[in-house]
């Protein structure tokens, strides 16, 4: 029983990360409006971005800025001390890039709605059915 | 020189740039400028592939970083023709979509460049990159320029553009997880690091969980059967410009990924031997390719239909890449090569007759043998190619293909090949039934001898010339492609 | 099958998890010595990474571009057929006309002002506390971007925050205002501008003989050990990136807010 907690505690951060990926995918296949699907679409590339940090993370450890003195040289780096920076430099990358692609999915979504004058999918299916 | 890797790529992406700029200040520029970008691209991946020629596999290090550490360029034989493919194809697509461009997009034309540039920065970047994460943010910048070129068409692009997004996003995104995940299990994204590194780890479920989703992603993003639902919507109602670039390229290039992650990233050893998925994998590429035919037969549409044959031609190469043997393997990656020039040469026919009409339904085609004959004549090669008709390339690459299924004992993949070439017989004559009767009966047979020649604008008739005689010239040296490319990279 | 996998995933802080084993080390030894970059984040995204961040900056230039080619409507005729009533204030009296007819030429004149019919902030206070805040913001952005090396930040985060600051006037004021301080054809040469400062900086390497995006290069011709030039040659892309990322903020807002007209919306 003690074992199970403590899998269960120690991984913790990968159970939120799935079951906030499900909820966006949930969103994105189940929700009728356009909005809502790319909030979805959000959740889950946010739910990813949580992933890598988390794989970052080492107890005890700080933020990688190296500790330096002008002057006196430095004393070897000890890796132990500082927390993992690979994830966070490739998530910025992957926030960026979902920054990029929300601008572009709200302006798809704006030339939708200009167009059909809704946001639910199931009303513009219906208006591209009666007017091919 | 030993700078071409970096031109291959950053020339198309400066010229993007200076594009963007040059839009504000002379507009007239611009379209040299992209195909200055385009054309030093192109050569330097020919400057690529005869190096690789001579010393095989090489590495360019972007930074002067030695590669776990830093990112690098790692051309071998089997990116090395893909490279000339897609960047080849690039400019040829570029030269002959420009009235398109210019009518359609008016003052925005300079833009649509820059997008096209970019997305085939991400492209080539895609092919030639040897680290996965690079891969995903290359990707990425395809996938975004991809979302806008597929908006820009008739009344329904951007609901098929919207959808693109939603599924490409998710797509990428089980890439991006996927990747985590190895790097979680081994800490590098080196992918020949990787490849080294993996071994160890085969028998972990979270590697094999990495695997899945990777290999998900990329089926989404390549359209394969299951997964296809964006492809249709998002490249027939297209403008036809976008169509002309994203269609031949977008699916290979996955396809590539697909089989650089199989081959590089998880050995063949852990794909074929440690995990038995090929026999799913292959049923489910027959069915694309059943699929695909069937769907391509119902349409009255010559662009859905040809976007319809996109979706079995990557059910071919799935099942190629995934039948585990030498010969289905050089089917694969000859038919991803021919792929290219076909969808090129087919999209580019379909464009410049539908320059000259309204829709591209069967019916308006009539008559077009005596109006257009020189771009009906490329449409047909291009559809002897995709039926499988020798000398056209596609005959070479769906042999190795058959050969490939009866070695591996897969009559199903075998009888699906054989079905969809002869649906597409059917398809394609057809429609040249349709074409070759003129139509205008009732105007008495006495007319028939002065018909007016109404040609698609030069420089698209000449790049759809192009497109087809690439297609003989593949036919007439596959055999030296396969031996100094394929057989290698296959080692 | 997700949730199964995770019993293969080491646990959470783990220090001696493979994820930190095998690259990870050898960035935080050597980042400081061979770059002069005590920031590792910024030491591994800007240089040994810096390929990756080119692309990423392409990104988010290629997301500007698309929100403009999307959305921009360009025709002047259609949108002023659009824009069936249009008010101005008259600043000395502060009364406000309606102008139906929409042929009738309103000249530019400095005591009317065009309002928008649907965003009016009028608040005093609101424009008195933005226009005394934005300076400061724009000087924390420049410090968030210089900065860089030593603290977290960099050119994203100094790119967005200079961007926010303009577009806080944009929403203490109005659109049209902010257009003004910003005018699109800028914005425009700006966001590519950005990425040509950094492939421009990965192009003068090449020039200077090594291999792209390698800073040492430039050590000869800025006069200074190998690992100063890389760590200026961090602090130029950092601007490129900075520059583009403002840009394209800019031009994704005013787009998106005003669904491509640039006249009127948030």
């Amino acid at each position: 029983m003690e074992s199970i907690t403590g899998l269960i505690l120690a991984k913790y951060n990968y159970w939120m990360y799935i079951s906030l990926m499900m909820v966006g995918l949930y969103a994105m296949i189940a929700k009728n409006n356009l909005v809502k699907k790319i909030i979805g679409m959000n959740i889950l590339q946010t739910a990813i971005i949580l992933f890598y940090i988390s794989i970052g993370a080492k107890k005890g450890a700080t933020i990688p800025i190296i500790m330096h003195s002008e002057g006196h040289g430095h004393e070897a780096v000890h890796a132990v001390q500082y927390i993992n920076p690979l994830p966070h430099v490739l998530m910025l990358t992957a926030i960026v890039v979902s920054v990029a692609t929300l601008g572009v999915a709200l302006a798809l979504a704006i030339r939708l709605y200009a167009r059909f004058g809704t946001l639910e999918e199931d009303e513009i299916n219906d208006q591209v059915r009666e007017a091919p | 020189m030993n700078q071409y890797p970096a031109f291959l790529i950053i020339a198309p992406l400066l010229a993007a740039c200076l594009i963007a700029s040059a839009a504000w200040l002379r507009r007239s520029l611009c379209f040299p400028i992209a195909v200055l970008g385009l054309g030093t691209s192109f050569l330097s991946s020919l400057g690529v592939a005869a190096r690789v020629l001579t010393d095989g596999h090489f590495q360019y290090r972007m930074g002067g970083w030695a590669p776990p550490l830093g990112i690098a360029l790692e051309v071998d034989y089997l990116n090395a023709p893909v490279l000339v493919a897609v960047s080849g194809a690039a400019l040829v697509s570029l030269i002959a979509t420009r009235q398109i461009i210019e009518r359609e997009q008016g003052p925005k034309a300079p833009v649509f460049y820059t997008l096209m540039l970019l997305a085939v920065t991400g492209m080539l970047g895609m092919t030639a990159t040897g680290d996965a994460f690079n891969l995903y943010v290359l990707l990425e910048i395809s996938s975004i320029t991809g979302y806008a070129l597929t908006a820009s068409g008739d009344r329904l692009a951007p609901l098929a553009s919207l959808r693109y997004l939603l599924l490409g996003t998710i797509g990428a995104s089980f890439y991006l997880l996927g990747v985590g995940l190895l790097y979680m299990m081994t800490g590098t994204l080196n992918m020949a690091d990787l490849s080294h590194l993996l071994p160890a780890l085969y028998g972990s479920d979270a590697i094999f969980a990495a695997f899945l989703l990777i290999l998900c992603g990329i089926w989404l993003k390549a359209a394969l059967f299951p997964l296809h639902a964006w492809l249709p919507g998002a490249y027939s109602h297209a403008s036809h410009a976008s169509a002309c670039l994203l269609a031949p390229l977008m699916t290979k290039v996955m396809i590539y990924v697909m089989l650089r992650v199989m081959f590089t990233v998880f050995t063949p050893a852990y794909v074929f031997e440690q995990i038995s998925l090929e026999g799913f994998v292959v049923t489910l590429a027959s069915v694309a390719v059943v699929a695909g035919s069937l769907m391509a037969l119902a349409q009255r549409n010559l662009r859905r239909m040809a976007v319809y044959i996109v979706v079995a031609e990557v059910g071919y190469m799935v099942g190629g890449a995934w039948l585990g043997n030498q010969t289905a393997w050089t089917g694969a990656i000859l038919h991803l090569l021919n792929d290219v020039l076909m969808t090129l040469c087919l999209f580019l026919a379909i464009a410049a007759l539908a320059g000259r009409m309204e829709t591209t339904d069967f019916k308006n085609l009539k008559g077009l043998f005596s109006t257009m004959p020189f771009s009906m004549g490329a449409l047909v090669l291009g559809a002897m190619s995709i039926i499988g008709v020798p000398p056209a390339c596609g005959f070479f690459s769906k042999w190795f293909l058959l050969k490939g299924a009866i070695e591996a004992g897969r009559f199903d993949f075998l009888a699906a090949l054989l079905f969809s070439s002869l649906i597409n017989v059917v398809l394609f004559f057809r429609l040249f039934e349709c074409a070759l009767y003129s139509g205008d009966d009732h105007h008495g047979p006495g007319e028939h001898g002065h018909i007016e020649i109404h040609e698609a604008p030069l420089s698209l008739v000449a790049s759809l010339w192009a497109a087809a005689a690439g297609i003989l010239a593949v036919g007439f040296y596959s055999g030296s492609i396969v031996n100094n490319f394929i057989k290698p990279a296959l080692m | 099958m997700l949730v199964h996998a995770t019993l293969d995933f080491p646990g959470w802080g783990d220090p001696n998890a493979p994820a930190h084993l095998h690259v990870a080390p050898e960035y935080l030894e050597q980042a400081y010595e061979k770059t002069a970059t005590p920031n590792v984040v910024t030491a591994v995204l800007a240089d040994y990474r810096s390929y990756d961040t080119m692309f990423e900056t392409a990104v988010v230039f290629s997301a500007g571009l698309a929100c403009f080619f999307l959305l921009r409507v360009q025709s002047r005729k259609k949108e002023e057929e659009e824009e069936e009533d249009r008010y101005f204030r008259h600043l000395a009296t502060d009364m406000v006309i309606r102008i139906r007819t929409p042929s009738m030429h309103v000249p530019d004149s400095p005591y009317l002002q065009q309002l928008d019919p649907y965003w009016t902030p009028r608040s005093l206070i609101v424009r008195a506390a933005c226009r005394v805040l934005t300076p400061f913001i724009q000087l924390f952005a420049l410090y968030v971007v210089a900065h860089g090396h030593h603290s977290p930040g960099g050119g994203f985060q100094g790119g967005v925050i200079l961007g926010a600051s303009l577009i806080l006037v944009a929403l203490s004021h109005d659109l049209r205002t902010s257009m003004k301080m910003t005018p699109e054809k800028l914005m425009g040469v700006l966001s590519p501008a950005g990425v040509l400062i950094y492939a421009g900086v990965g192009a003068l390497c090449v020039a200077a003989g090594h291999n792209f995006l390698d800073y040492g290069a430039l050590a000869e011709w800025l006069g200074t050990a190998p690992e100063a030039a890389r760590s200026l040659g961090i602090l130029f892309v950092e601007v490129g990136v900075a520059v583009c990322v403002m840009a394209t903020m800019i031009i994704i807002y005013a787009n998106l807010s005003s669904a491509g007209g640039h006249k009127q919306g948030l």
